[in-house]
């Protein structure tokens, strides 16, 4: 590097690049706070959903799914599952039934685990997978298959 | 060795490759599960081997970073560090820690582990990379403040130098940054938001700085380069790393639920996350070529070398691949997704683990001019069979990721293969990118041989 730039030229590159763009930084998540309302279906999030996102962390479903993209990639995305398998009418039967026949146990096919869910556990659950695909996530996924 | 102290070092680096080789062994599980599925189930499912494979990787890259500072730090200071005994009660406590979360991990089910954990009282658990029970995040900040006391105690008694403040100020951020994961809302749009201060933060932002300040102790010692240029370049890419880093956090916010000016921000200022990755390339090979003297520690030199090119090329170039917004739009949570990681965290984090490691192990042995040119040759090999074998599931999983974009992604709904026949169809790659990681554990085996073999001490040559 030129000598004409100094060493304390570029520490003062750093300390004065980093805060400037903390301070932006945080400017942006409070902004991106206040608009969140509008954007993440919050109208939608009940005692059952936040049951059904409990449930969703504690059976570590994000280390085969990904949710909204983010997650494993060893089993389907789940964000817009709720509109991929029944929507409104069909999607809890579709969701019970389905929880309820695994493991499929079809040789050498991607095995899910039972985890013995009980009745209103999956109820919660498929809330919670309706509640997520209502997020305004601009437009994303390209189509219906996640 | 110039303090006693910095011997402390030591048993941080010896488990921290203990880890490693787990991490491998649970990531040639997961590769095989991609082509049989049901492979080792319901014993280990996909998710249990793969948060396995992860949080080891996390967690030995944090043995890592901290037998680095316990290393350098003491040296850097010119005294002896604070209190080994601390850095000794930690290095048990992280040590337990760790394998008992492991153990839990593989001995009952998540579902168990969190119910017995108490996660109920503080729900942390079970998103992606902080799958680790509340308590054992309580642990990993108590080992984490005592371990920034300890160093924190040297730096201030001793000589202040920019590799030591730098390294610093990325370990207490990382402390820092570690704290949101506490913060989980039942809002999935805000959790997702605040994940992000965690895992990009770390990645893409403060890890960078622990790594820069490594490379620019490894690159002084073993060049002979005058420290005040090597400080200067060591300002200007940390400078650059958070200036494109901490708005390209944005490059996660595209598709979660937040405001749409974030595809903007996030585009703009990832695309610029690559010239930090690409000035550590330039400031390697600049200062080698520069050097004042030649280190009989030519395994060190080649890894300093090895890591900022892969460095450039996992995180840089194939992060830069499906940054922008219109481009992530077809390719977030995707294989390319999985093959940028790969090489990224491989190129950037290990490699900088190891160059440390290949630097400091022999200083530690009683060598101080490296391991015998026998036991260098053998270290090398395991450095060229790693880094080819991972350039391979790199590319495979590139491969796996255009196919999965261009089958599944890119056809309208009702033309579009579903996810799992498109698995199917893309899984020749699959088995290509587990042959390459049965030669990326040949390569670990190797590298980890080399520390076994005997044979003289180089000697010191004039440059």
């Amino acid at each position: 590097m030129a000598e004409r730039f100094t060493k304390s030229m570029a520490r003062n590159m750093y300390m004065g690049g980093s805060l400037f763009f903390i301070l932006i930084f945080v400017g942006l998540t409070m902004d991106t706070v206040r608009q969140m309302p509008d954007r993440d279906n919050r109208e939608n999030l009940t005692e059952a959903v936040a049951h059904g996102k409990k449930l969703w962390e504690d059976n570590n479903c994000v280390g085969c799914h990904s949710l909204l993209g983010e997650g494993a990639y060893f089993a389907p995305e789940l964000g817009n599952v709720f509109q991929r398998r029944g929507g409104e009418a069909g999607f809890k039967p579709f969701f019970k039934g389905w929880m309820n026949a695994q493991p499929l146990g079809i040789p050498g096919r991607r095995a899910m685990p039972q985890f013995n869910l009980s009745d209103e556990d999956l109820d919660a659950l498929a809330d919670f997978l309706e509640y997520a695909s209502g997020i305004n996530t601009n437009n994303w996924p390209p189509n219906i298959e996640g | 060795m110039k303090y006693e102290s910095q011997a402390v070092a030591m048993p941080y680096f010896i488990f921290a490759l203990v880890l490693f080789v787990g991490q491998i062994v649970f990531g040639l599980v997961l590769g095989t599960q991609y082509v049989i599925g049901d492979f080792l189930f319901p014993e280990i499912p996909f998710n249990v081997a793969r948060m396995v494979h992860t949080n080891l990787l996390i967690v030995w890259l944090l043995f890592g970073f901290m037998g680095a500072a316990y290393y350098m730090i003491p040296e850097e200071a010119e005294t002896e560090l604070h209190s080994p005994k601390l850095a000794w009660a930690l290095f048990w406590i992280f040590a337990a820690a760790g394998t008992l979360t492991i153990i839990g991990y593989l001995a009952v089910p998540y579902a168990t582990l969190a119910e017995i954990t108490g996660n109920d009282l503080l729900p942390t658990m079970g998103r992606e990379f902080l799958e680790m029970p509340t308590i054992t995040k309580v642990g990993v900040v108590v080992v984490a403040l005592g371990f920034l006391f300890n160093i924190g105690m040297t730096i201030l008694k001793g000589r202040k130098t920019v590799v030591n403040l730098v390294l610093i100020t990325g370990l207490i951020g990382l402390a820092v940054f570690f704290l949101f994961s506490f913060y989980n809302p039942e809002n999935l749009a805000l959790d997702k938001y605040f994940w992000w201060y965690v895992v990009h933060l770390w990645v893409e932002g403060v890890w960078e700085l622990i790594m820069a300040s490594i490379l620019a102790y490894v690159l002084i010692k073993v060049t002979g380069v005058d420290r005040e240029v090597i400080e200067k370049w060591l300002y200007v890419i940390i400078a650059m790393a958070l200036i494109s880093g901490i708005l390209g956090t944005g490059h996660h916010f595209f598709w979660i639920g937040a405001p749409e000016y974030w595809l903007w921000l996030g585009s703009i200022f990832s695309a610029i996350e690559p010239i930090p990755f690409f000035m550590m390339t330039l400031f390697a090979f600049n200062m080698v070529n520069r050097r004042r003297r030649e280190h009989p520690n030519r395994a060190a030199t080649l890894w300093a070398l090895g890591c900022a090119v892969m460095a450039f090329l996992g995180a840089g170039v194939w992060g830069f691949l499906h940054t922008l917004a219109p481009v992530n739009y077809y390719t977030h949570g995707s294989q390319i997704t999985a093959a940028h990681g790969h090489m990224a965290f491989y190129g950037a984090y290990v490699m900088i683990v190891i160059t440390i490691i290949s630097y400091a192990m022999p200083v530690m042995r009683g060598r101080p001019n490296g391991n015998s040119n026998q036991a260098q040759v053998v270290e090398m090999w395991g450095f060229w069979l790693m880094t080819i074998s991972m350039v391979f599931i790199t590319l495979f999983l590139t491969g796996a990721g255009v196919l999965q974009v261009w089958l599944q992604r890119l056809p309208e709904s009702g033309e579009a293969l579903s996810f799992m026949a498109t698995q199917d169809k893309i899984a020749l790659f699959y088995w290509l990118r587990l042959i390459s990681g049965i030669g990326f554990m040949a390569g670990l085996v190797v590298y980890l041989v080399s520390f076994f073999v005997g044979g003289e001490e180089p000697q010191l040559e004039k440059a």
